[in-house]
Protein backbone atom coordinates (compact mmCIF):
# COMPACT_ATOMS: atom_id res chain seq x y z
CA UNK A 1 0.00 0.00 0.00
CA UNK A 2 1.20 3.05 -0.81
CA UNK A 3 1.07 6.40 1.81
CA UNK A 4 0.58 9.43 1.14
CA UNK A 5 3.45 11.88 1.65
CA UNK A 6 1.98 13.63 4.76
CA UNK A 7 1.53 10.23 6.65
CA UNK A 8 5.35 9.39 5.70
CA UNK A 9 6.06 12.71 6.87
CA UNK A 10 4.46 12.51 10.38
CA UNK A 11 5.24 8.71 10.62
CA UNK A 12 9.02 9.82 10.59
CA UNK A 13 9.23 12.85 12.11
CA UNK A 14 5.90 12.85 14.67
CA UNK A 15 5.40 15.80 16.70
CA UNK A 16 4.83 15.78 20.11
CA UNK A 17 5.38 12.35 20.93
CA UNK A 18 5.41 11.54 25.21
CA UNK A 19 3.76 12.18 27.79
CA UNK A 20 2.12 14.54 30.59
CA UNK A 21 1.60 14.10 33.82
CA UNK A 22 -1.65 12.21 34.37
CA UNK A 23 -2.25 13.21 37.88
CA UNK A 24 -1.91 17.09 36.98
CA UNK A 25 -5.26 18.83 37.25
CA UNK A 26 -4.67 20.89 33.99
CA UNK A 27 -3.93 17.60 32.36
CA UNK A 28 -6.57 15.46 30.33
CA UNK A 29 -6.11 12.06 29.10
CA UNK A 30 -7.43 9.91 26.53
CA UNK A 31 -7.27 6.26 25.94
CA UNK A 32 -8.70 5.00 23.02
CA UNK A 33 -8.68 1.82 20.72
CA UNK A 34 -7.78 -1.77 21.70
CA UNK A 35 -4.74 -3.73 21.27
CA UNK A 36 -6.87 -6.48 20.01
CA UNK A 37 -7.85 -4.39 16.96
CA UNK A 38 -4.75 -3.35 16.23
CA UNK A 39 -4.39 0.45 17.80
CA UNK A 40 -4.47 1.92 20.77
CA UNK A 41 -3.89 5.78 20.93
CA UNK A 42 -3.10 7.96 23.64
CA UNK A 43 -3.64 11.62 23.72
CA UNK A 44 -2.96 13.92 26.58
CA UNK A 45 -3.54 17.41 26.91
CA UNK A 46 -2.32 20.45 29.10
CA UNK A 47 -5.33 23.58 29.51
CA UNK A 48 -4.68 26.91 30.78
CA UNK A 49 -6.61 28.83 32.57
CA UNK A 50 -8.60 29.93 29.84
CA UNK A 51 -9.23 26.90 28.47
CA UNK A 52 -6.97 26.96 25.59
CA UNK A 53 -4.95 24.13 25.04
CA UNK A 54 -1.24 24.89 26.30
CA UNK A 55 0.34 21.46 25.21
CA UNK A 56 -0.46 18.06 24.03
CA UNK A 57 1.49 14.73 23.66
CA UNK A 58 0.60 11.69 22.00
CA UNK A 59 1.91 8.39 22.14
CA UNK A 60 0.14 5.45 19.31
CA UNK A 61 0.16 1.55 18.97
CA UNK A 62 -0.90 1.24 15.49
CA UNK A 63 0.11 1.29 11.84
CA UNK A 64 1.71 4.47 9.77
CA UNK A 65 -1.63 6.13 9.69
CA UNK A 66 -2.72 6.03 13.14
CA UNK A 67 0.63 7.48 14.52
CA UNK A 68 0.00 10.11 11.86
CA UNK A 69 -3.06 11.01 12.82
CA UNK A 70 -2.57 11.02 16.08
CA UNK A 71 0.97 13.38 15.43
CA UNK A 72 -1.13 15.76 13.19
CA UNK A 73 -3.80 16.32 15.89
CA UNK A 74 -1.55 16.99 18.70
CA UNK A 75 -0.60 20.01 16.34
CA UNK A 76 -4.03 20.91 15.06
CA UNK A 77 -4.96 21.27 18.88
CA UNK A 78 -2.21 22.90 20.22
CA UNK A 79 -3.67 26.48 20.86
CA UNK A 80 -7.16 25.87 20.05
CA UNK A 81 -9.76 26.28 23.07
CA UNK A 82 -11.11 22.83 24.17
CA UNK A 83 -14.20 24.37 22.57
CA UNK A 84 -12.33 24.38 19.31
CA UNK A 85 -10.81 21.39 19.41
CA UNK A 86 -13.71 19.52 19.81
CA UNK A 87 -15.41 19.90 17.06
CA UNK A 88 -12.62 18.68 14.58
CA UNK A 89 -14.26 15.89 12.40
CA UNK A 90 -12.26 12.53 11.46
CA UNK A 91 -13.47 13.65 7.95
CA UNK A 92 -10.60 16.29 8.05
CA UNK A 93 -8.19 14.19 9.52
CA UNK A 94 -8.20 11.84 6.84
CA UNK A 95 -9.01 14.44 4.00
CA UNK A 96 -5.72 16.19 5.05
CA UNK A 97 -3.53 12.90 5.35
CA UNK A 98 -5.35 11.59 2.27
CA UNK A 99 -6.46 8.27 4.04
CA UNK A 100 -7.14 5.06 2.06
CA UNK A 101 -10.67 4.13 2.25
CA UNK A 102 -9.12 1.20 4.53
CA UNK A 103 -7.57 3.78 6.56
CA UNK A 104 -10.31 6.08 7.67
CA UNK A 105 -10.75 4.46 11.48
CA UNK A 106 -7.45 5.70 11.87
CA UNK A 107 -8.89 9.07 11.78
CA UNK A 108 -12.12 8.34 13.53
CA UNK A 109 -10.05 7.15 16.36
CA UNK A 110 -7.92 9.95 16.85
CA UNK A 111 -11.69 12.37 16.87
CA UNK A 112 -12.25 9.98 19.28
CA UNK A 113 -8.69 10.29 21.21
CA UNK A 114 -9.40 14.40 21.40
CA UNK A 115 -13.15 13.76 22.92
CA UNK A 116 -11.86 11.53 25.38
CA UNK A 117 -8.91 13.78 26.38
CA UNK A 118 -11.19 16.38 26.96
CA UNK A 119 -13.87 14.72 28.48
CA UNK A 120 -11.24 13.48 31.07
CA UNK A 121 -9.90 16.87 31.82
CA UNK A 122 -13.73 18.15 31.88
CA UNK A 123 -14.59 15.47 34.40
CA UNK A 124 -11.52 16.61 36.28
CA UNK A 125 -13.22 19.86 36.56
CA UNK A 126 -16.84 19.72 37.66
CA UNK A 127 -16.50 19.01 41.18
CA UNK A 128 -19.40 21.26 41.65
CA UNK B 1 18.26 5.52 -8.46
CA UNK B 2 16.02 4.00 -5.66
CA UNK B 3 17.62 0.94 -4.73
CA UNK B 4 15.10 -2.09 -4.27
CA UNK B 5 14.41 -3.19 -0.74
CA UNK B 6 16.40 -6.32 0.93
CA UNK B 7 14.43 -9.43 -0.27
CA UNK B 8 13.29 -10.73 2.56
CA UNK B 9 10.35 -12.68 2.23
CA UNK B 10 11.60 -16.13 0.45
CA UNK B 11 7.72 -17.95 2.23
CA UNK B 12 6.42 -15.50 -0.30
CA UNK B 13 8.35 -16.43 -3.87
CA UNK B 14 11.48 -16.84 -4.79
CA UNK B 15 13.94 -15.09 -7.38
CA UNK B 16 13.61 -18.11 -10.68
CA UNK B 17 17.59 -19.11 -10.42
CA UNK B 18 19.42 -18.30 -13.25
CA UNK B 19 20.64 -21.60 -14.12
CA UNK B 20 17.10 -22.67 -14.14
CA UNK B 21 15.76 -19.77 -16.80
CA UNK B 22 19.03 -21.15 -18.85
CA UNK B 23 17.73 -24.22 -19.37
CA UNK B 24 14.07 -22.88 -19.95
CA UNK B 25 14.91 -20.10 -22.85
CA UNK B 26 15.17 -22.78 -25.98
CA UNK B 27 11.55 -23.80 -25.42
CA UNK B 28 10.63 -20.64 -25.53
CA UNK B 29 12.09 -20.05 -29.37
CA UNK B 30 13.35 -22.93 -31.24
CA UNK B 31 11.94 -26.17 -29.26
CA UNK B 32 8.62 -24.43 -29.49
CA UNK B 33 6.90 -27.87 -30.06
CA UNK B 34 3.70 -29.16 -28.57
CA UNK B 35 5.05 -32.00 -26.35
CA UNK B 36 1.44 -34.01 -27.02
CA UNK B 37 2.53 -33.68 -31.08
CA UNK B 38 3.30 -37.47 -32.23
CA UNK B 39 3.87 -37.27 -35.43
CA UNK B 40 7.05 -34.40 -35.85
CA UNK B 41 10.18 -34.09 -34.39
CA UNK B 42 9.00 -30.60 -32.36
CA UNK B 43 6.65 -32.64 -30.87
CA UNK B 44 9.19 -35.88 -29.94
CA UNK B 45 11.79 -33.24 -28.93
CA UNK B 46 9.31 -30.92 -26.44
CA UNK B 47 7.99 -34.38 -24.91
CA UNK B 48 11.37 -35.78 -24.35
CA UNK B 49 12.31 -31.81 -22.25
CA UNK B 50 8.65 -32.45 -20.20
CA UNK B 51 9.80 -36.28 -19.37
CA UNK B 52 12.85 -35.26 -18.25
CA UNK B 53 11.66 -32.44 -15.92
CA UNK B 54 9.18 -35.27 -14.69
CA UNK B 55 12.11 -37.75 -13.59
CA UNK B 56 13.73 -34.86 -12.01
CA UNK B 57 10.90 -33.75 -10.19
CA UNK B 58 9.84 -37.71 -9.53
CA UNK B 59 13.52 -38.12 -8.20
CA UNK B 60 13.43 -35.12 -5.61
CA UNK B 61 10.53 -36.88 -3.86
CA UNK B 62 11.14 -40.51 -4.37
CA UNK B 63 8.94 -41.26 -6.75
CA UNK B 64 8.36 -42.62 -9.77
CA UNK B 65 7.94 -40.44 -12.98
CA UNK B 66 4.58 -41.97 -13.95
CA UNK B 67 3.06 -40.97 -10.45
CA UNK B 68 4.16 -37.21 -11.05
CA UNK B 69 1.81 -34.55 -13.09
CA UNK B 70 1.86 -31.34 -14.09
CA UNK B 71 -0.10 -28.46 -12.59
CA UNK B 72 -0.21 -25.09 -12.56
CA UNK B 73 0.96 -24.37 -9.30
CA UNK B 74 0.64 -26.05 -5.55
CA UNK B 75 -3.20 -24.20 -5.41
CA UNK B 76 -4.42 -26.24 -8.53
CA UNK B 77 -2.75 -29.73 -7.11
CA UNK B 78 -4.25 -28.97 -4.01
CA UNK B 79 -7.70 -28.30 -4.93
CA UNK B 80 -6.62 -31.37 -7.57
CA UNK B 81 -6.33 -33.73 -4.49
CA UNK B 82 -8.81 -32.74 -2.34
CA UNK B 83 -12.04 -32.45 -4.67
CA UNK B 84 -10.55 -35.56 -6.91
CA UNK B 85 -10.26 -37.71 -4.23
CA UNK B 86 -12.97 -36.74 -2.48
CA UNK B 87 -15.30 -36.74 -5.52
CA UNK B 88 -14.27 -40.12 -6.98
CA UNK B 89 -14.84 -42.36 -3.94
CA UNK B 90 -17.85 -40.37 -2.16
CA UNK B 91 -20.59 -43.31 -2.76
CA UNK B 92 -18.33 -45.63 0.18
CA UNK B 93 -16.69 -42.67 2.15
CA UNK B 94 -17.22 -39.07 2.67
CA UNK B 95 -15.16 -37.46 5.18
CA UNK B 96 -12.22 -35.38 4.73
CA UNK B 97 -9.06 -34.96 7.59
CA UNK B 98 -7.52 -31.43 7.77
CA UNK B 99 -6.01 -28.96 9.92
CA UNK B 100 -6.87 -25.71 10.72
CA UNK B 101 -2.98 -23.93 9.80
CA UNK B 102 -3.36 -25.61 6.12
CA UNK B 103 -3.23 -22.89 3.69
CA UNK B 104 -5.88 -21.02 2.56
CA UNK B 105 -6.27 -23.22 -0.64
CA UNK B 106 -6.73 -26.26 1.22
CA UNK B 107 -9.19 -25.33 4.00
CA UNK B 108 -10.99 -23.29 0.94
CA UNK B 109 -11.12 -26.48 -1.05
CA UNK B 110 -12.27 -28.25 1.98
CA UNK B 111 -15.26 -25.36 2.41
CA UNK B 112 -16.25 -26.16 -0.97
CA UNK B 113 -16.63 -30.02 -0.24
CA UNK B 114 -18.38 -29.37 2.94
CA UNK B 115 -21.24 -27.49 0.35
CA UNK B 116 -21.09 -30.27 -1.15
CA UNK B 117 -22.31 -32.34 1.20
CA UNK B 118 -18.92 -33.87 2.79
CA UNK B 119 -18.07 -33.68 6.52
CA UNK B 120 -14.46 -32.17 7.20
CA UNK B 121 -12.91 -32.57 10.46
CA UNK B 122 -10.13 -29.39 10.93
CA UNK B 123 -7.77 -30.43 13.49
CA UNK B 124 -6.17 -28.05 15.73
CA UNK B 125 -2.40 -27.25 16.77
CA UNK B 126 -0.62 -27.44 19.69
CA UNK B 127 0.97 -24.39 20.71
CA UNK B 128 3.96 -24.70 18.96
CA UNK B 129 1.62 -25.24 15.64
CA UNK B 130 2.24 -28.98 15.17
CA UNK B 131 -0.66 -31.61 15.30
CA UNK B 132 -1.46 -34.19 17.72
CA UNK B 133 -0.96 -37.52 16.43
CA UNK B 134 -3.65 -39.23 18.99
CA UNK B 135 -6.49 -36.15 17.52
CA UNK B 136 -5.61 -37.56 14.43
CA UNK B 137 -6.21 -40.97 15.10
CA UNK B 138 -9.42 -40.19 16.65
CA UNK B 139 -10.53 -38.85 14.22
CA UNK B 140 -10.58 -41.28 11.51
CA UNK B 141 -13.30 -43.43 10.47
CA UNK B 142 -14.23 -45.92 7.89
CA UNK B 143 -16.06 -43.09 6.43
CA UNK B 144 -12.97 -41.15 5.60
CA UNK B 145 -11.40 -41.19 2.33
CA UNK B 146 -8.18 -38.55 2.78
CA UNK B 147 -5.90 -36.82 5.06
CA UNK B 148 -4.75 -33.65 3.67
CA UNK B 149 -1.65 -31.62 6.34
CA UNK B 150 0.93 -29.67 4.95
CA UNK B 151 4.35 -30.72 5.16
CA UNK B 152 6.15 -27.15 6.13
CA UNK B 153 3.45 -24.09 7.31
CA UNK B 154 4.15 -21.04 5.33
CA UNK B 155 3.86 -18.38 8.00
CA UNK B 156 5.55 -20.23 10.77
CA UNK B 157 7.79 -22.76 9.30
CA UNK B 158 6.96 -25.63 11.27
CA UNK B 159 7.32 -29.35 10.25
CA UNK B 160 4.60 -31.61 10.51
CA UNK B 161 5.51 -35.44 11.37
CA UNK B 162 4.81 -36.63 8.14
CA UNK B 163 6.49 -40.29 8.76
CA UNK B 164 4.29 -41.01 12.00
CA UNK B 165 1.05 -39.00 9.73
CA UNK B 166 1.81 -41.06 6.96
CA UNK B 167 2.21 -44.31 9.03
CA UNK B 168 -1.49 -43.78 11.08
CA UNK B 169 -3.22 -43.06 7.37
CA UNK B 170 -1.86 -46.57 5.65
CA UNK B 171 -2.14 -48.57 8.84
CA UNK B 172 -6.21 -47.14 8.58
CA UNK B 173 -6.52 -47.15 4.92
CA UNK B 174 -6.77 -43.63 4.43
CA UNK B 175 -5.05 -41.62 1.80
CA UNK B 176 -2.45 -39.19 2.89
CA UNK B 177 -2.19 -35.93 0.94
CA UNK B 178 0.41 -33.16 2.00
CA UNK B 179 0.82 -29.93 0.61
CA UNK B 180 4.52 -29.68 0.01
CA UNK B 181 5.12 -26.36 -1.64
CA UNK B 182 7.46 -24.82 1.21
CA UNK B 183 8.63 -27.68 1.98
CA UNK B 184 10.72 -29.22 -1.21
CA UNK B 185 14.27 -28.34 -1.05
CA UNK B 186 14.24 -27.68 2.67
CA UNK B 187 13.77 -31.31 4.29
CA UNK B 188 13.61 -34.38 2.29
CA UNK B 189 10.79 -35.67 1.75
CA UNK B 190 10.19 -39.38 0.51
CA UNK B 191 6.82 -40.47 -0.64
CA UNK B 192 8.12 -44.07 0.33
CA UNK B 193 9.45 -43.71 3.63
CA UNK B 194 6.67 -40.87 4.52
CA UNK B 195 3.91 -42.80 2.90
CA UNK B 196 2.64 -40.00 1.12
CA UNK B 197 -0.19 -41.11 -1.50
CA UNK B 198 -0.50 -37.40 -2.69
CA UNK B 199 1.91 -34.18 -2.51
CA UNK B 200 1.62 -30.95 -3.99
CA UNK B 201 4.53 -28.52 -4.90
CA UNK B 202 4.49 -25.80 -6.36
CA UNK B 203 7.96 -24.43 -8.72
CA UNK B 204 8.18 -20.42 -7.89
CA UNK B 205 8.73 -21.95 -4.17
CA UNK B 206 11.64 -23.62 -5.05
CA UNK B 207 14.01 -20.77 -7.45
CA UNK B 208 11.38 -22.37 -10.54
CA UNK B 209 9.36 -20.05 -12.16
CA UNK B 210 5.58 -19.04 -11.37
CA UNK B 211 2.94 -20.84 -13.21
CA UNK B 212 3.51 -24.51 -12.87
CA UNK B 213 3.73 -27.09 -9.86
CA UNK B 214 3.01 -30.64 -9.85
CA UNK B 215 0.82 -33.12 -8.01
CA UNK B 216 2.30 -36.68 -7.11
CA UNK B 217 -0.62 -38.98 -7.30
CA UNK B 218 0.09 -42.73 -5.91
CA UNK B 219 0.34 -45.53 -8.38
CA UNK B 220 0.55 -48.98 -5.74
CA UNK B 221 -1.64 -49.20 -3.70
CA UNK B 222 -3.74 -46.94 -6.61
CA UNK B 223 -4.90 -43.51 -5.73
CA UNK B 224 -7.71 -42.88 -8.44
CA UNK B 225 -9.72 -38.94 -8.24
CA UNK B 226 -11.68 -37.25 -10.57
CA UNK B 227 -10.13 -34.19 -12.85
CA UNK B 228 -10.87 -30.73 -12.45
CA UNK B 229 -10.18 -29.90 -16.07
CA UNK B 230 -11.53 -32.10 -18.92
CA UNK B 231 -10.37 -32.23 -22.82
CA UNK B 232 -7.80 -34.08 -24.19
CA UNK B 233 -6.57 -36.30 -21.32
CA UNK B 234 -3.41 -35.46 -20.86
CA UNK B 235 -1.28 -36.42 -17.95
CA UNK B 236 -3.24 -39.39 -17.52
CA UNK B 237 -6.21 -37.59 -18.14
CA UNK B 238 -6.18 -36.35 -14.15
CA UNK B 239 -5.30 -32.93 -15.86
CA UNK B 240 -6.20 -31.82 -19.53
CA UNK B 241 -4.11 -28.97 -21.46
CA UNK B 242 -0.96 -28.47 -23.37
CA UNK B 243 1.65 -28.25 -21.33
CA UNK B 244 4.27 -25.23 -21.00
CA UNK B 245 7.49 -26.65 -21.95
CA UNK B 246 9.68 -24.03 -20.72
CA UNK B 247 7.94 -23.75 -17.39
CA UNK B 248 7.95 -27.94 -16.80
CA UNK B 249 11.72 -27.76 -17.61
CA UNK B 250 11.90 -24.57 -15.36
CA UNK B 251 10.32 -26.69 -12.65
CA UNK B 252 12.23 -29.66 -13.12
CA UNK B 253 15.82 -27.98 -13.09
CA UNK B 254 14.52 -26.29 -9.65
CA UNK B 255 13.84 -29.74 -8.56
CA UNK B 256 17.26 -31.15 -9.77
CA UNK B 257 19.46 -28.29 -8.18
CA UNK B 258 17.23 -27.72 -4.93
CA UNK B 259 18.15 -31.60 -4.37
CA UNK B 260 21.87 -31.64 -4.83
CA UNK B 261 21.92 -28.23 -3.11
CA UNK B 262 19.75 -28.33 0.09
CA UNK B 263 21.83 -29.78 2.58
CA UNK B 264 24.40 -26.98 2.13
CA UNK B 265 22.28 -24.76 1.66
CA UNK B 266 20.20 -25.63 5.08
CA UNK B 267 23.47 -24.96 7.21
CA UNK B 268 24.00 -21.85 5.53
CA UNK B 269 21.00 -20.72 5.82
CA UNK B 270 21.11 -22.02 9.55
CA UNK B 271 23.68 -19.84 10.57
CA UNK B 272 22.09 -16.77 9.04
CA UNK B 273 18.90 -17.33 10.53
CA UNK B 274 20.98 -17.61 14.06
CA UNK B 275 22.95 -14.92 13.44
CA UNK B 276 19.85 -12.77 13.47
CA UNK B 277 18.24 -14.04 15.48
CA UNK B 278 20.80 -13.68 18.31
CA UNK B 279 21.34 -10.50 17.03
CA UNK B 280 17.78 -9.47 17.54
CA UNK B 281 17.23 -11.00 20.78
CA UNK B 282 20.07 -9.31 22.55
CA UNK B 283 19.05 -5.96 21.83
CA UNK B 284 15.47 -6.50 22.58
CA UNK B 285 13.38 -7.28 25.24
CA UNK B 286 10.09 -9.19 25.11
CA UNK B 287 10.63 -10.36 20.98
CA UNK B 288 8.44 -13.59 21.22
CA UNK B 289 9.19 -16.61 18.42
CA UNK B 290 5.72 -18.18 17.10
CA UNK B 291 5.44 -21.48 15.70
CA UNK B 292 7.85 -24.81 17.00
CA UNK B 293 11.66 -23.15 17.35
CA UNK B 294 13.25 -26.75 16.47
CA UNK B 295 10.95 -28.10 14.49
CA UNK B 296 11.19 -25.80 11.83
CA UNK B 297 13.00 -24.73 8.19
CA UNK B 298 16.05 -22.87 9.03
CA UNK B 299 15.06 -20.22 6.34
CA UNK B 300 11.86 -18.94 8.48
CA UNK B 301 11.57 -16.66 11.61
CA UNK B 302 8.08 -15.81 12.64
CA UNK B 303 8.56 -13.09 15.52
CA UNK B 304 5.81 -10.94 17.93
CA UNK B 305 7.42 -7.91 18.97
CA UNK B 306 5.39 -7.49 21.58
CA UNK B 307 3.62 -3.76 21.69
CA UNK B 308 5.00 -2.79 18.22
CA UNK B 309 1.87 -2.95 15.71
CA UNK B 310 3.29 -5.11 12.40
CA UNK B 311 2.15 -3.06 9.84
CA UNK B 312 3.27 0.10 11.60
CA UNK B 313 6.95 -1.48 12.02
CA UNK B 314 6.57 -2.50 8.29
CA UNK B 315 6.56 1.15 7.15
CA UNK B 316 9.91 1.89 9.35
CA UNK B 317 11.63 -1.07 7.49
CA UNK B 318 10.77 0.02 3.97
CA UNK B 319 14.20 -1.69 2.75
CA UNK B 320 13.08 -4.72 3.69
CA UNK B 321 10.74 -7.10 2.15
CA UNK B 322 9.10 -8.63 4.77
CA UNK B 323 5.35 -9.57 5.56
CA UNK B 324 3.09 -9.67 8.72
CA UNK B 325 0.83 -11.12 10.74
CA UNK B 326 -0.97 -7.92 11.33
CA UNK B 327 -4.36 -7.84 10.58
CA UNK B 328 -3.95 -4.31 8.24
CA UNK B 329 -1.77 -5.76 5.20
CA UNK B 330 -4.65 -7.94 4.13
CA UNK B 331 -8.12 -6.63 3.44
CA UNK B 332 -10.19 -8.80 6.13
CA UNK B 333 -8.54 -6.82 8.94
CA UNK B 334 -8.29 -9.95 10.87
CA UNK B 335 -5.33 -10.83 12.26
CA UNK B 336 -3.31 -13.66 11.18
CA UNK B 337 -5.35 -17.00 11.47
CA UNK B 338 -2.42 -19.55 11.63
CA UNK B 339 -0.87 -17.56 14.70
CA UNK B 340 -4.71 -17.72 16.21
CA UNK B 341 -4.41 -20.95 15.78
CA UNK B 342 -1.44 -21.50 17.84
CA UNK B 343 -3.29 -19.80 20.31
CA UNK B 344 -1.14 -16.66 19.83
CA UNK B 345 -3.43 -13.59 21.48
CA UNK B 346 -4.74 -11.29 18.84
CA UNK B 347 -2.99 -8.44 20.32
CA UNK B 348 0.48 -10.33 19.77
CA UNK B 349 -0.99 -11.88 16.11
CA UNK B 350 -0.48 -7.88 15.32
CA UNK B 351 3.14 -8.01 16.35
CA UNK B 352 4.05 -9.85 13.98
CA UNK B 353 6.44 -10.57 11.63
CA UNK B 354 7.46 -13.22 8.91
CA UNK B 355 11.09 -13.04 7.93
CA UNK B 356 11.94 -15.26 5.78
CA UNK B 357 15.72 -15.74 4.26
CA UNK B 358 16.81 -17.95 1.16
CA UNK B 359 19.42 -18.96 -1.36
CA UNK B 360 20.67 -15.23 -2.68
CA UNK B 361 20.34 -14.05 1.21
CA UNK B 362 23.86 -12.62 1.86
CA UNK B 363 25.12 -11.95 5.44
CA UNK B 364 25.04 -8.42 5.00
CA UNK B 365 22.12 -8.35 4.26
CA UNK B 366 21.07 -10.16 7.48
CA UNK B 367 23.46 -7.72 9.83
CA UNK B 368 21.60 -5.13 7.88
CA UNK B 369 17.88 -6.04 8.61
CA UNK B 370 18.65 -7.20 11.94
CA UNK B 371 20.07 -3.42 13.03
CA UNK B 372 17.63 -1.63 11.03
CA UNK B 373 14.75 -3.66 12.94
CA UNK B 374 16.16 -3.44 16.40
CA UNK B 375 16.37 0.70 15.72
CA UNK B 376 12.64 1.05 14.66
CA UNK B 377 11.38 -1.25 17.03
CA UNK B 378 13.30 0.77 19.99
CA UNK B 379 11.73 3.71 18.16
CA UNK B 380 8.01 2.86 17.80
CA UNK B 381 8.58 1.37 21.84
CA UNK B 382 9.07 4.65 22.77
CA UNK B 383 6.34 6.01 20.56
CA UNK B 384 3.77 2.99 21.99
CA UNK B 385 1.39 3.56 25.26
CA UNK B 386 1.09 -0.31 24.99
CA UNK B 387 5.40 -0.20 25.96
CA UNK B 388 4.71 2.85 28.31
CA UNK B 389 2.15 0.70 30.35
CA UNK B 390 3.87 -2.29 30.45
CA UNK B 391 6.88 -0.48 31.58
CA UNK B 392 4.96 0.69 34.55
CA UNK B 393 3.93 -2.55 35.78
CA UNK B 394 0.16 -1.72 33.97
CA UNK B 395 -1.76 -5.11 32.90
CA UNK B 396 -2.91 -4.98 29.64
CA UNK B 397 -4.93 -6.98 30.13
CA UNK B 398 -6.66 -5.87 33.00
CA UNK B 399 -7.69 -2.85 31.15
CA UNK B 400 -11.50 -2.02 29.65
CA UNK B 401 -10.76 -1.73 26.12
CA UNK B 402 -12.94 -0.68 23.22
CA UNK B 403 -13.21 -2.77 20.86
CA UNK B 404 -13.95 -1.23 17.40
Amino acid sequence: MAYSEKVIDHYENPRNVGSLDAADDAVGTGLVGAPACGDVMKLQIKVNDQGVIEDAKFKTFGCGSAIASSSLVTEWIKGKTIDEASIIKNTEIAQHLSLPPVKIHCSMLAEDAIRAAIQDYKQKHSTV
Amino acid sequence: MVTRPIYLDYQSTTPCDPRVLETMIPYFTEEFGNPHSRSHAYGWRAEEAVETARVQIAKIINADPREVIFTSGATESNNLALKGVAHFYKAKKDHIITCVTEHKCVLDSCRHLEQDGFKVTYLPVEKNGIIDLNRLKDAITDRTSIVSIMAVNNEIGVIQPLTEIGKICREAGVFFHTDAAQAIGKIPMDVEAMNIDLLSLSSHKIYGPKGVGALYVRRKPRVRLVSLIDGGGQERGMRSGTLSTPLCVGLGMACEIAGQEMVAENLTLLALRDRFYKKITSKLEEVYINGDFDKRIPGNLNLSFAHVEGEGLMMGIKELAVSSGSACTSASLEPSYVLRALGVKVEMAHTSLRIGFGRFTTQEEVEYAAEKIITEVLRLRDMSPLWEMSRQGIDIESIQWAEH
